[in-house]
Order: C-alpha cells, then structure tokens, then sequence
C-alpha cells in the first residue's frame, strides 16, 4: 500500500539516521551527555561565558554543522534541513544523551517569527546573532493590567518622526536580567480597537530607559522579572512586520510557545523523578504492586495519559508529514501543562513528608528538586495562556462554538 | 505512518460511512429493539457488509480475505460505532476468525474461515462465568471420555451467543481454578445436545446470552489449538477484540460529541444560543482534547496487531481503559448538555448512552484494564 517513492524517503532517512547517529558518537563530548544542573545550560548572549570547555567546543561544532537550527535556512546560518530530517536529529541526539548546546529563546520563539515577517535586513541582522549564541533574547508581552486579555497591552510607542518613543512595562519577562535584547507588543495607536492597533517591535535592552527587577516567584526561584520603559528611543527599523499588524506576528509567536511548551519536562536541569520509579523507590509494595491503591491508580492514570499524549506528538508530526490537519495541536498545550501538574502533584504524593523538604539536610537533591519543581508547574498552566484561554481557543477555533 | 490514514483507508472510511448512513442508522437499531426481532440483527445486512469485504477484512487471502490490516478494520469499526450498528461484526469476524487463525488446524481454517469470511457462517466466544471480565477464571470442565470430550458449565454475557452457528467455548481441561495453565478452547455447534442458549435483551438492545452446557459431548477435532493450552491464544484473541471495540467507541464517542456541539449551536436559552456560555464551551473543549488523545491511541493500538504484536497487551489495554473513559464521559454530558430532550426515548443520544454502558463491560471494564495496565509496567 505504500507507494515507491515512499520507500526511497525512508532508505535516505534511515542513511540520514546512521550518519548523524555516528556523527554525534563522534564529535559529542562525554561530558556533554552527562545529566545537567542549572549552571550547565549555556543561554549564550553578550556577557555569558560557557560553563566549560567542552560545552564550548560542542557548541561550536553544533554550530558548524548546521545543527543549532537545522531547519532554518543556510543563507543564515541554519541547517536547511527537513522537518524529517530535523526530527531524526533531535531523537539521535536524545539517544546518545546528548546536551542541548544553546538554550534560546530566539531559536524557540523569536526566529521563526522572523524567518515568517521580518524583512531582510532584521534577518541577516538576527538570526546568525541567534544561531551564534551572541544575543540573548527575552519576551515582552503581559503587563501587569493585561495577562490573559493581552490585547488591551497599554505599553506604548509613540512616532516621533524617526524614532519610536516607548514608555509602560512589561511583567514575566523570562531572564529579562540576563537577556540583551526583548521583542515586545507595543501599542502604537491608542485609538483603534483593542488588537488593531498593537506593533511588534525589537529592543535592546542596553537603551538607556530600560530597567529589569526580578520577581521572587512560590519556588523560591525568580526567573520571571518586571521590565520598565522610560522614554526609550527605538529606530524604527525596529519595526517586525506592518505597524498596527503586531498582533499577527504575535499570535505565530504563541503557537510557538505553546507548542514548546507542550514539550516541556523532556529536559530539565533539575533532578526529575519519574513517577514509576519514584513509586517503586518510595512506596511499599506487595506481590510486585504498589500497596496503596490510591497512589497506584493515579500513578496508571499518569502514565496513560502521558502514553496518550507521545502518541498525539507522533501524530501530530506524521500529520504535518501528510500534509493533513486535525485539531490535535490545538490541544496539547493545554493536556501538556495540566499533565506537568498533575506528574507534580503525585510525585509529591509518593515522597510523603520526604517531598516536602525546602532546603538544606535531611533531602536529597532530586527530592528537593521535586518540591521546587511541583511550585514551578504552577506556572505551566498560567504562562502562555491559562489553561481556560486555552479552552476558549479550543472552543472558538475548533469546534466553532457561538461566541458571547 | 501508522497514526495517519493512508488513501485507501481513507477511501474505506467514506464508503463504509455511506453505506451505513444509508443502510443502518440508528433509527434501524431502535426498529430491531422495538420489533423485538429473535436475531438482534438484520442477517439481510450482515449479508450486504459480508459482500464488501467487511468480514474478512483480517483474514489472509487464502482464507478469502482481504489482508487489509487491522487499521482498515478500525475505519469499519469506528463508522459502526457512529451508526450503533448491529452486527455479528466484532463477535465473528474479528473475536472468532481470530481464535481460528491464530490457533486452528489448518482443516479448521481451510473449511471454516472462508465462510466466516462470506458471512454465511457466524461465531461467538462463550467466555465469561461471572459478571465481570475474568479471562482466566473458569470453571467450565471439559473432560475427556474415550475418544470425546465432554463439557460441563454456565457461560454469561456471551455476545451474540444466541445467534452464532458456532461457539467458541473456553474451558477448563486441567490447572487450579483462577490459573491461565490448563484452559482450552473448543468448537461447540450452538444446537448440539445438551447446549440451551437463553437470550438477554441488553440495555444497548444488542445481544448477548446465557448458555448452559450440560454433558455436551464433542469429538476432539473440536479443539482449537493443543488442550490446556488456550491462554496465549486467548489473550491474543481478546486484546484484538478490546483494540476493535476501543476503535467502535471512538466512533460512538465522536458522533454521541458532534451532535451534541451541534445541539449547543441551535438551542436558546436566555435568548443566547447556549454554546456561548463558558460553562459549556469549556467541558466541550475537554471531551475535544481527550477525543485527539483517544484517536492517536486507538490508531497505534490497531496499527500494533499488525506491526508489533508484542506490544499488543499494552497498547489494548491502554485503548480500552482510555476509551472506557472517554465514552462513559462523552455520553454523560451528551445527555446533560441536551436538558430534558436528552432524556427521552425520541432522542438518539440515549442509544450511544447505552451501548456505551455494554461496550464498557466487553472485553474488560476500566478497573480490569488499569490494573493490567499497571500490572505490565511493573507496578
């Protein structure tokens, strides 16, 4: 049933799977498929350093392979590879434990909105600055008055001729302290209607009037911050896309968020339990099985919506694969963070008293690292739209349902 | 590409859906239900879908079969399950052809499965003693005496088991009670002496029976399979039957689901047409979201039988816990979210309510899947 050309794909992905299987034996450091604590991801940026030599050296040669982003295009720096292609990569990297060697929010989000509405100029100017490592980006979208109803953003930017003239704030910037360069949703006119008159726009973060705070956040940790503009000069040339257009730029951005966040807990600088293991480590058990009928059946019920959803991810790929559509990736952000929290909440369930230790003796890390990370999930259901936007998008987008 | 249909199960899809649209809606269902037709089933239409191939679409082509997979089959299975369509479908062609092929005399399947294959000869798997889904816990004896074998035992929720010319009975040759070690599976004609079948009129208004089978002498051609032997076969045999059904439920749970957003799209109430408010929009997004889950795993289960079958007992009873779920949920709001019509008789919904509850039990109910489940992941 399968048609010929079929099998050449395959028999050239299968080549494509061995080659890059041996390249990565090769060229990817023993040290670099170690398990990773928090000071090993390398972000990059202008004032980052890598955290050793090896990670260094296997940042540069990801990077003269192509590899950082090997989908993007190779006039930038990128790969100029298939999704197919891009896929074995990261399963063949997965396999031999190999690290992520630049973690980047303009490989995760920024880039491919670029790639989509950014003219030529910005892209030459940002995306080998992304696939380098030289230019650390963060996010500028919430404020402090408008989280889920993002489009009434107040932050605005004014024309003053040759430049923008920006001035509001911006809340959750991820590592905004750490980050050299934000794009933001500004709004550049105040009297059109909630999303019409929002601009996407790019600003360095050395411009004089851009301040950041952290956030001291329930994990204890502070990764989100709170970023202030005060009478901030932006070219124009800053401009992503069409002014007054930013929304759509926007709305490409988010399916990139959500989507990665779908993806999340695969790796991690903290020590992350698996529950099954956890349960045997912890928990009494009696002929093989756990004792405590409770925690046994919310660990299967666990485990079987994570099964469901790794195989929704495959689906979803084969689909784009296809070329056909469902409704599927509409929904896993929304199954992919409830189920974050739900793993949390049991793994905690199956420490006891034991998960519940804050800092210092008495804990190992990994149980440590549970109390925090179960803090830290949190988030996953409020950032990049809550759980119930995520519902109302479902509703709206998918099954068509009347709006009020 | 096993969780994407290809052209021809595509093709498949559409032209099972126009069949059965136009030869048995549901409204055929509550035709046989409020004739209380003997069959349970109309044999003139389970001659039609034998005629397109739907009762061999398993079977090897030396056996008149298709060969067209397991994930075909699903198509089949998930349309009849939008349509509620009674047939000899799951019980025969897939339960019985199954146990034949996987374990028959190769006389067995040569004389029997071609005709399973045309519809002219149906199957039914006496199992169950209990009232739940105990594969291994049988009490049925079946002792040699001469060159016989004779059978001793009750049988429950045999479905289709008044109608099928054949019964395929589990029974106990050797082992302790409860002990997967000794079952064997033999082949009963349904008039033989010393067999009484009584029909039960299930809430679904399909069928299933009570068969008694007291000093039922058989020759012991009638053996499927080596005696004491039957257990490997027999899981084998009902993680398909689980996989099919699970795919029937995915249809069930997608058609009880659309007619209910369709509902929330006409009805007014407060002079707003109800879909708008959030109270309902949001329990609708969650059924979507677990109908894309319930969709990947059905499509990787049947997609296991054919390419991975030792992954079958996993992936069978992942499908039909999952599906379990999704179709006791999918029908609950689906009645709720019509009011008060949802409870009459004149609504179809109340149909999909019920084959649910039946289809829920068959096979294993969603304790007896978790548990396994949990079982094979080694907790």
């Amino acid at each position: 049933m399968t048609a010929p050309i079929r099998r050449d794909v395959l028999q050239d992905l299968d080549q494509f799977r061995s080659e890059a299987r041996q390249w990565l034996e090769t060229n990817c450091p023993e040290s670099q498929r170690q398990p990773m604590q928090a000071e090993d991801q390398y972000y990059g940026g202008r004032n980052a350093r890598f955290p050793s030599a090896d990670a260094q050296l296997w940042f540069e040669r990801m990077r003269d392979k192509g590899w950082i982003c090997p989908e993007w295009p190779t006039e930038y720096g990128g790969g100029g590879l298939t999704p197919q292609h891009a896929k074995i990569i990261k399963e063949e990297m997965k396999a031999v434990r190999a690290r992520t060697p630049l973690y980047s929010l303009g490989i995760w989000m920024l880039g491919p909105a670029l790639l989509e509405f950014g003219n030529e100029e910005q892209k030459q100017q940002h995306i080998p600055a992304i696939i380098n490592g030289e230019v650390r980006w963060c996010q500028g979208y919430s404020e402090p008055g408008s989280g889920s109803d993002l489009a009434s953003l107040q932050c605005k930017a004014e024309d003053q001729g040759d430049h923008f003239l920006v001035n509001g704030s911006k809340i959750w910037t991820t590592a905004a302290d750490k980050s050299d360069w934000i794009f933001c949703l500004v709004r550049t006119d105040p009297n059109a209607k909630n999303q019409e008159g929002i601009s996407f726009l790019l600003i360095d973060m050395d411009d004089p009037g851009v301040t950041t705070t952290p956030i001291e956040l329930i994990s204890g940790e502070s990764e989100f911050c709170q970023t202030f503009f005060d009478n901030v000069k932006v070219p124009k040339s800053n401009l992503v896309g069409e002014l007054n257009q930013g929304w759509s730029v926007a709305k490409a951005l988010l399916v990139h968020e959500r989507k990665l966040m779908s993806e999340l807990g695969s790796e991690s600088p903290r020590e992350v339990l698996v529950p099954s293991a956890a349960a045997r480590q912890y928990l009494d058990m009696v002929d093989g099985k756990i004792a405590d009928a409770q925690l046994r059946a919310d660990l299967v019920d666990y485990d079987m919506t994570m099964h469901a959803i790794g195989l929704t991810h495959f689906r979803t790929f084969e689909e784009k694969l296809a070329d056909t559509r469902s409704a599927a990736p509409l929904v896993m952000k929304y199954v992919g963070t409830e189920a974050e929290k739900t793993k949390s909440e049991l793994l905690l369930a199956i420490l006891g008293s034991q998960g519940l230790g804050w800092e210092g003796e008495g804990f190992s890390k990994a149980e440590l690292d549970t109390l925090r990370l179960w803090a830290m999930s949190k988030a996953m259901t409020i950032a990049g739209g809550t759980s119930e936007i995520q519902l109302n998008v479902i509703a709206k987008n998918v099954l068509q349902l009347p709006q009020s | 590409m096993a969780l994407v249909l290809n052209e021809e199960q595509r093709f498949l899809r559409d032209a099972a859906r126009e069949f059965l649209n136009a030869n048995a809606p549901v409204e055929a269902l509550r035709k046989l239900r409020d004739d209380k037709d003997p069959t349970g089933y109309s044999s003139e239409l389970w001659h039609q879908m034998a005629e397109l191939g739907w009762a061999s679409i398993i079977l090897p082509e030396e056996y008149g079969g298709l060969d067209f997979g397991f994930t075909g089959l699903g198509v089949v299975m998930e349309e009849t399950g939008r349509t509620l369509t009674a047939s000899p479908l799951l019980a025969s062609a897939i339960v019985g052809a199954s146990a034949l092929l996987l374990a028959g005399s190769e006389k067995q399947k040569s004389s029997l499965l071609p005709k399973v294959a045309a519809g002219e000869l149906t199957l039914a798997l006496a199992l169950e003693e209990s009232h739940h889904h105990r594969p291994t816990h049988i009490n049925t004896t079946a002792t040699t005496e001469g060159a016989n074998i004779v059978l001793n035992g009750r049988k429950t929720f045999v479905v289709d088991g008044h109608s099928a010319d054949q019964l395929l009975v589990v029974a106990r040759s050797s082992g302790e009670a409860e002990s997967e070690r000794g079952l064997s599976l033999l082949l009963v004609p349904r008039d033989a002496p010393g067999v009484s079948v009584q029909r039960t009129i299930m809430a679904d208004s399909r069928n299933a029976a009570n068969i008694v089978f007291e000093q039922v002498s058989v020759s012991s051609d009638a053996l499927v399979g080596p005696a004491g032997e039957a257990w490997a076969v027999l899981e084998q045999v009902l993680d398909r039957g689980r996989v099919a059904l699970a795919a029937e439920m995915l249809g069930l749970a997608l058609e009880a689901f659309e007619r209910t957003v369709a509902y929330l799209k006409e009805r007014e109430q407060f002079g707003a047409l109800i879909g708008s408010f959030q109270g309902l929009q949001h329990r609708a997004a969650q059924m979507q979201a677990e109908l894309e889950l319930c969709r990947s795993v059905v499509l990787q289960a049947l997609s296991t039988i054919d390419d991975a079958p030792e992954q079958l007992p996993l992936l069978a009873s992942l499908a039909k816990a999952k599906l379990n779920e999704l179709v006791k949920r999918v029908t609950n709001e689906a009645v709720q979210m019509h009011g008060g019509i949802g409870v009459t008789d004149e609504l179809e919904i109340g149909f999909f309510l019920k084959r649910a509850r039946v289809a829920m039990q068959i096979f294993g109910d969603t304790g007896f899947h978790k548990d396994r489940y949990a079982t094979l992941c080694g907790y």
